[in-house]
């Protein structure tokens, strides 16, 4: 009888392990401002931030609006500040909040749209800025065959290609906050990845725009895109890198004759 | 909100929520709040090196000179703020020496050199510059 009442024991213990997601809530149809909602979600083992909000929207509430869809750390559409700290909703577990509540705030640094829909524009404007794909001096004919590129020269770029564009180090960036003209982590973090690919020769085109007061100079080296990063990118990496070859750059400009420059 | 205050954007046709980060941003998160103070560093370093020009100087003038920068710089204000500096010049000392590795990435023999091997390389020219400024004043 007594592995009975135990096995019961667990089972409500089960049910009734519940977290509170407080939830920012903005709808502009009907608020001038934005308020917190509170929900309560079973608080499961394996439970992420994204399984609560999906629990809330199937089951308590459907007006609730997110973004979301690998739910593997892949397509980089969850991204969420929880607790104040941006984080792919999808790989961020709700028992690590207990015993809550758990705040889930759209992405910071970014204008909301709705709920936990932020409008993400200004990133898409800004990616194609760095000429992200391949240049050549000199394109290969597709009769010539394919680039090859040997395991270390594939070496030098791969950390920086792992970005799933999911911008959370823009929200965790306080440079971007205050002046939304700089162009951001993720961008540069991809300029360096075409700029260390030994098929590639436009490391001179793409210095030109983030020479700019607004591309890597406009970063103080706060890191904290580096500490937020879910792919290890290492955006903060990037920007010293291309600093330092900016710098570089403005010396030879400076010593050399225009004819020996390069 | 935790994060951000909140600020309208007040026309009829952007519904859009825009946010403006609060004045004290920085003191919402300890690493926020160290960058700021590594920023701040950069003040104190300008004033030791203004401090170390005017102790040339006075040791250029003559002895009356120097005796008299001592006694300036034995002044209670002047001590305290000295202390200060210097604490500051520690923080920017170890907290650049650990983004080195960052910014700077060495290849020797194909290999990259581990991050912890740069930052403890700047720890021992450190203290090899140390020593030698030590023996100089010393001996
Ligand atoms: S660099 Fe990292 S944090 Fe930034 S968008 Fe790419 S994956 Fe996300
Ligand atoms: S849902 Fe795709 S990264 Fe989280």
């Amino acid at each position: 009888m007594a592995d009975a009442d135990e096995i019961a024991d667990k089972i409500t213990d089960e049910i009734t392990d519940e977290i509170t997601m407080r939830v920012a809530r903005y709808r502009p149809d009907k608020d001038r401002d934005p308020g917190w909602q509170e929900y309560t979600v079973p608080q499961r083992e394996e439970w992420t931030v994204l399984d609560g909000l999906n629990h809330v929207k199937n089951e308590v509430d459907t007006t609730l609006a997110y973004r979301w869809s690998c739910r593997m750390g892949i397509c980089g559409s969850c991204g969420m500040n929880v607790d104040g700290e941006p984080k792919l909703t999808c790989a961020t577990f709700l028992s690590d909040y207990a015993p809550g509540p758990v705040t889930v705030e759209p992405l910071a640094n970014f204008p909301v749209i709705r709920d936990l829909v932020v409008d993400i524009s200004d990133f898409m404007e800004k990616l194609p800025r760095v000429s992200p794909w391949i240049i050549r001096d000199e394109e290969q004919s597709v009769d010539d065959g394919e680039y090859l590129q040997t395991p270390e020269e594939l070496d030098a770029y791969k950390q920086f290609s792992m970005c799933i564009n999911c911008m959370l180090c823009y929200a965790a960036c306080p440079v971007y906050g205050l002046e939304p003209e700089f162009i951001g982590p993720a961008a540069i973090a991809l300029a360096e990845r075409y700029d260390l690919d030994s098929r590639d020769h436009g490391a001179r085109q793409r210095l030109d725009v983030l020479i700019e007061e607004e591309g890597v100079y406009g970063c103080t080296f706060v890191g904290e895109c580096t500490r937020v990063c879910p792919k290890h990118v290492d955006p903060a990496a990037a920007i010293q890198r291309y600093k330092l070859k900016a710098a570089q750059e403005s010396v030879k400009m400076f010593l050399l004759p225009r004819a020996l420059r390069r | 909100m935790t994060g951000e205050a909140m600020e309208r954007s007040a026309t009829d046709t952007d519904l859009h929520y825009r946010r403006t980060p609060p004045v004290f941003w920085w003191t919402r998160k300890p690493s926020y709040f160290v960058f700021v103070m590594r920023e701040l560093s950069s003040l104190f370093i300008a004033w030791l090196v203004l401090y170390l020009l005017l102790f040339v100087r006075a040791v250029g003038r003559g002895e009356t000179a120097y005796a008299d920068f001592l006694d300036w710089a034995a002044s209670p204000w002047l001590v305290v703020l000295n202390v200060v500096a210097f604490a500051f010049v520690v923080l920017h000392t170890v907290t650049w020496f650990s983004l080195t590795p960052q910014a700077m990435v060495l290849q020797v023999g194909g290999r990259r050199v581990p991050p912890r091997a740069i930052i403890g390389a700047q720890y021992a020219a450190l203290a090899v510059v140390s020593a030698f400024v030590l023996w100089l004043v010393t001996r």
